[in-house]
């Protein structure tokens, strides 16, 4: 396995680089622009130094920051049980040190992102919409993709690309603003200076209009082989293709947005949790693969094995594989996937929505009364009557 | 002087490399009990579940006395099973006994439908997800050792310092295929 995340790691370091080089070309021509000719090196400096801070915060505080803006709240085993098995469960089949903090958002949204640098102090978020709508085997499956991004250091890799691209973003923005707003005293002082820095001027607001675009292409690219990656990974954790397959299927059915995602935090996800459009080509500005094809994938693997994918994947795509080879020979014979019984309907669905209602009760101003009959009524924060009429007994309780 | 060197620099080699070898097939020992541990967990937290479970069953399924006791004995069996391998067997009967049971259940909705029994039915399907993912590590590990004990060189080195063949932990094959599909409808 090690070998694996070293040769995925590699290729993806390729295409980090790229991104640290388009950054200084950025720096640069920031620098020739504002400061005029010979400025060049400072504009570097600059971007490194801001890349730099970046960096920092986003390595300190990142995985805090991610879980705060998608407003996830950290549960225990009492609160949602299965949830809470389940990442046990794939905490085993993954081989992590520990198992990760567990956190659910409250959104009807169907989606999922694991959080952490290391895989010793992970994370797994699942929005209350994935919960509602999953049954057992098909939550395995979310899990241990997420799991699998912990695992192949997935979570690291993302962190440096998507700051790398977050801070040529952010410069180019700089720069083009600064263009338009208080380009006139640059543009004179190069007027009257030396010739020649017209190509340079153009060539600058150039970069600076390109760079965004490319890091952002990069930044995708690192993305959608890490989901390939993810999805082979969970079939042989959960070694049950079907569960991960059906989840994609139902979370790429549900017609909602993830209100708290935006484009920085979306390869997070376990599908891209803004594009929406039906038939999302397999193109160059998505930060995940097509859900069809990852889906047509996974139901065509005839076992659970590396192998399996890998297979699978060149049949149904036609491209070259997505598994390196280290991962395929050191790969035990055997692992078959498991034969299910379980029946379609989900009879604890239903309780599992309630467990997952009642989290959020609280954090809504939702009441809750327990009748001595047995039964808990719960009111919603605009109920106005003086009293609440218990369903089952007919007794009556002070509300409010 | 280099007569009495070569000699002497031949034996520490000898004896660097049989030390490494025997290091590494302690590792792998330590490898399969700690593998064997974490299996051992969540086979105890099968066992220690099944009380409950019966107390939770038995009013509702009065009229399964078979299946009910079948459990029952196959958890006494798995307390007095004394070595690893007829604890391995004793588990095996404890698996396909629970089966069993969890089949018959579909024939009583109310059962099925009681939060207690939920709540019971849930614990047991992780549980028993996390006995066969445990398995799978610990189906490694004696791998890896077993090749280590049975091959050369490392058949010598084993050979002397008694380092044994370790078992593999497999289900019986009748036991998976029999939990068939159960329709009521």
């Amino acid at each position: 396995m090690w070998e694996q995340i070293q040769a995925n790691r590699r290729k993806s370091v390729v295409l980090v680089f790229a991104s640290a080089l388009l950054l200084a070309a950025l720096g640069w021509a920031l620098g020739e622009y504002f400061g005029g000719r010979g400025f060049g090196p400072y504009g570097i400096g600059f971007a490194l130094i801001v890349w730099g801070i970046m960096t920092l915060v986003a390595w300190f505080q990142g995985d805090q920051v991610l879980l705060a803006v998608a407003g996830a709240k950290k549960i225990q085993k009492s609160d949602l049980p299965m949830l809470f098995n389940v990442v046990e469960e794939m905490t085993l089949a993954s081989g992590l040190p520990k198992m990760p903090d567990v956190y659910v958002i409250d959104d009807p949204a169907p989606n999922a992102f694991a959080a952490g640098r290391r895989p010793d102090t992970a994370a797994v978020a699942v929005t209350s919409g994935l919960l509602k709508s999953l049954n057992r085997d098909e939550l395995q499956g979310v899990i241990a993709h997420e799991m699998a991004h912990v695992k192949n250091r997935d979570v690291q890799l993302m962190l440096f690309a998507g700051v790398l691209a977050g801070a040529i973003v952010m410069l180019a923005e700089v720069g083009l603003r600064g263009m338009w707003f208080g380009g006139g005293r640059s543009r004179s002082r190069r007027d009257s200076g030396s010739d020649g820095s017209g190509i340079f001027a153009v060539l600058a607001i150039v970069l600076m209009i390109l760079a965004p675009i490319l890091a952002q292409l990069i930044y995708f690219a690192i993305s959608r082989k890490r989901e390939y990656l993810a999805d082979a990974s969970a079939a042989a954790f959960t070694r049950y293709p079907e569960g991960l397959a059906s989840a994609l299927e139902k979370i790429a059915a549900s017609p909602r947005k993830l209100a708290s995602a935006n484009s920085a935090t979306a390869p997070m996800y376990i599908i891209n949790p803004l594009k929406r459009t039906k038939k999302m080509a397999a193109n160059a500005t998505g930060t995940h693969p097509p859900i069809d094809e990852r889906v047509k994938v996974l139901r065509a693997m005839s076992g659970a094995s590396f192998a399996d994918y890998e297979a699978s994947f060149r049949q149904v795509t036609g491209k070259k594989g997505v598994v390196p080879g280290s991962a395929l020979a050191d790969e035990e014979a055997g692992s078959a996937p498991r034969t299910r019984t379980e029946a379609p309907e989900d009879p604890l669905q239903r309780e599992r929505a309630r467990q997952v209602d009642d989290l959020f009760y609280k954090d809504k101003g939702w009441q809750r009364i327990a009748c001595p009959c047995g039964t808990t009524l719960k009111l919603p924060p605009d109920f106005e009557a003086r009293l609440a009429r218990c369903p089952k007994c007919g007794r009556e309780h002070p509300a409010g | 002087m280099l007569a009495l060197l070569i000699p002497l620099g031949l034996i520490v080699v000898v004896i660097v490399w049989v030390v490494g070898i025997y290091n590494g097939l302690v590792r792998l020992r330590n490898q399969v009990k700690e593998a064997w541990a974490q299996v051992d967990v969540q086979l105890k937290r099968r066992f220690d579940l099944i009380p409950n479970l019966m107390e939770t069953v038995k009013g509702y399924m009065s009229h399964e006395r078979e299946t009910l006791e079948a459990v029952t004995q196959a958890r006494a069996a798995v307390a007095g099973a004394g070595s690893i391998p007829e604890r391995m067997q004793a588990e095996s009967g404890l698996a396909g006994a629970l089966g069993k049971l969890m089949v018959t259940v579909e024939a009583y909705p109310d059962l099925k439908a009681s939060a207690n029994f939920m709540q019971l039915q849930e614990e047991l399907t992780s549980t028993e997800n996390k006995i066969s993912f445990a398995r799978q590590f610990y189906n490694q590990a004696v791998m890896s050792m077993n090749n280590k004990v049975e091959m050369f060189p490392g058949n010598i080195i084993a050979g002397m310092f008694n380092f044994a063949k370790e078992t593999f932990f497999e289900v019986t094959e009748e036991e998976q295929r029999e939990a068939p599909k159960v329709n009521f409808s």
